[in-house]
């Protein structure tokens, strides 16, 4: 298994070895500050390109056919167009808080798209309590989403932002209830220990039945987070033109655009990486022939194989079910969803407790 | 039935139950041979239901007969005056009056395809055909005549 803190550590030293370490220390950070840019932008080229396709396929049709082979293209079009387009304010409106919304909730998307290991050895954020820090950085965006509702002076884009407001609060609980359970199992906060934990087989695996449970609840809670599939409720095409974004255009409507496909990827990563092993490939315990052919295929592929695995789950359970009415989503969410997941979390503790996981 | 989902329990595994029924049936879409036509790209192929309307059409059979007795009733029928039956009357040689067409005229232009009078025709002598590039460049090309030239009438079969 490639271990790439080697090519980190290399640069390290041969930066150090010419300049002082203040100054490597920075290049560094600006080196990956770009990448994180680049990576998050190419992501969000293939995520949208993905979820035209995956919609029209869903839909009996083909999807974007006509720029370039396949479509390929299409997304570039849609970016350009964006760019091109005019970026105005509101008569009215909060200028200062219109403006920072944007930026609020792709900065968000940005603190927790950093925490996710893509390879071994390459995170970018790893610390003792990273699934903590993920959680505490998800929910800025929530913020940035109740500014732009207010900030719009529009009572659409205000019922909007209240009601993703109340749909994130209380879905987050359930997200991190369940992240919890696999924390219990796995005894660390940081993402490379529980990546670790899961060497000799995966967590879906390991903790059986309440991994499952909180696996299944986890993708409910996430896909309820970023405001995707049936509980788009703050966007409501029908009902509120486009919710909290109604009044944005140009770019700023394009960091909430991208904001939404990217949270999408992070949901879809956390629990790839949570539940299903991250960079680790498929180990079974006792094959060892079979563990080092998995060794072979390196660890970003195994990542995004996974990440983009639960992504289509995400889509297919999008484009299958119709969106829910705001009492029925909370009363899922506090009567159902909860405690299902706090049931969860104590016979995950008892497994542990009893030593009934593998 | 109903007593298992009033429970909460019961709520919790009818919900899970149909919603994978609802996930089976639109991953079934997902392989399903997409309805989508590349049009320009399939015209040599392209082949449109079979009660399309595409433009009103008079059939006529291997010896340029057809079935119109210019009754007009398809005239009468319409509700744009798509349609004008122009009829002239003859003398048969055995010295009966007999009035038959001449020409059927059809204004593509402002036909609404209702079938009102395909609907109105006793003998089955119009139909509409599968054909809607409809696209000229000049109105008047939109004026069609509808039987071909030198045809006639198709003589029944002597019954008595």
């Amino acid at each position: 298994m490639f271990d790439f803190s080697i090519v980190t550590n290399w640069v390290h030293s041969t930066l150090t070895s010419v300049m002082p370490e203040g100054w490597a220390v920075l290049i560094e950070c600006v080196v990956i500050a770009v990448w994180i840019i680049t990576l998050y932008a190419l992501l969000a080229i293939a995520l949208i390109y993905m979820e035209r396709k995956v919609c029209g396929f869903f839909q009996c049709r083909l999807g974007p056919n006509r720029v370039g082979k396949w479509g390929c293209f299409q997304v570039f079009a849609d970016v350009l167009k964006m760019l091109t387009k005019e970026i105005f304010n509101p008569k009215n409106a909060d200028q200062f808080l219109y403006n920072l919304a944007p930026f609020l909730v792709i900065i968000a998307s940005f603190l927790t798209f950093s925490c996710l290991p893509i390879n071994k050895g390459a995170s970018i954020l790893d610390f003792n309590v990273g699934v903590f820090f993920l959680l505490a950085a998800s929910s800025i965006g929530v913020l940035g989403i109740l500014l732009a509702g207010w900030g719009s002076n529009n009572k659409y884009s205000l019922i909007g932002a209240m009601r993703s407001g109340a749909q994130i609060v209380s879905y987050e609980l359930s997200a991190g209830l369940s992240i919890m359970t696999a924390v219990v199992l796995t005894g660390t906060m940081s993402f490379s220990g529980i990546i670790e934990y899961q060497a000799d087989g995966w967590l879906i695996f390991k903790g059986h039945i309440p991994a499952i449970i909180a696996f299944l609840t986890y993708l409910v809670a996430g896909n309820a987070e970023c405001n995707r599939g049936p509980f788009d409720l703050p966007e409501a095409e029908s009902e509120l033109t486009a919710g909290y974004h109604t009044e944005y255009s140009g770019m700023h409507f394009g960091f909430f655009y991208l904001a939404e496909y990217l949270n999408m990827f992070i949901i879809a990563a956390v629990a790839a990486t949570i539940f299903l092993g991250g960079w680790m490939p498929l180990h079974i315990g006792g094959l060892d022939g079979f563990n080092a052919v998995m060794d072979f295929i390196p660890g970003v592929v195994w990542f995004f194989a996974k990440a983009f695995f639960v992504v289509f789950l995400l889509m297919w359970i999008k484009w299958t079910f119709p969106r829910l009415r705001i009492d029925q989503l909370l009363s899922f969410e506090w009567k159902y969803l909860m405690p299902i997941c706090m049931a969860n979390l104590l016979l995950m503790t008892l497994m542990v407790v009893f030593g009934l996981h593998f | 039935m109903n007593n298992e989902h009033n429970t909460y329990l019961g709520l919790v595994f009818g919900a899970i139950k149909t919603l994978l029924i609802g996930m089976k049936t639109s991953i079934k879409v997902y392989f399903r041979k997409k309805v989508t036509e590349q049009y320009p790209e399939n015209r040599k192929e392209l082949k449109m239901f079979d009660r399309f309307r595409g433009t009103l059409t008079m059939p006529h059979n291997e010896k340029n007969e057809h079935h119109c007795i210019a009754c007009g009733l398809c005239d009468i029928a319409c509700p744009n005056d798509t349609i004008k039956v122009i009829s002239k009357n003859i003398e048969t040689e055995d010295g009966k009056k007999k009035r038959i067409l001449d020409r059927y005229e059809y204004n593509l232009g402002s036909c609404i395809f209702c079938m009102l009078c395909v609907n109105a025709c006793p003998h089955d002598a119009i139909t509409f055909d599968q054909d809607f590039e409809h696209a000229v460049f000049d109105r008047s090309k939109l004026i069609m005549k509808l039987n071909h030239e030198g045809s006639k009438v198709e003589e029944k079969k002597k019954e008595q």
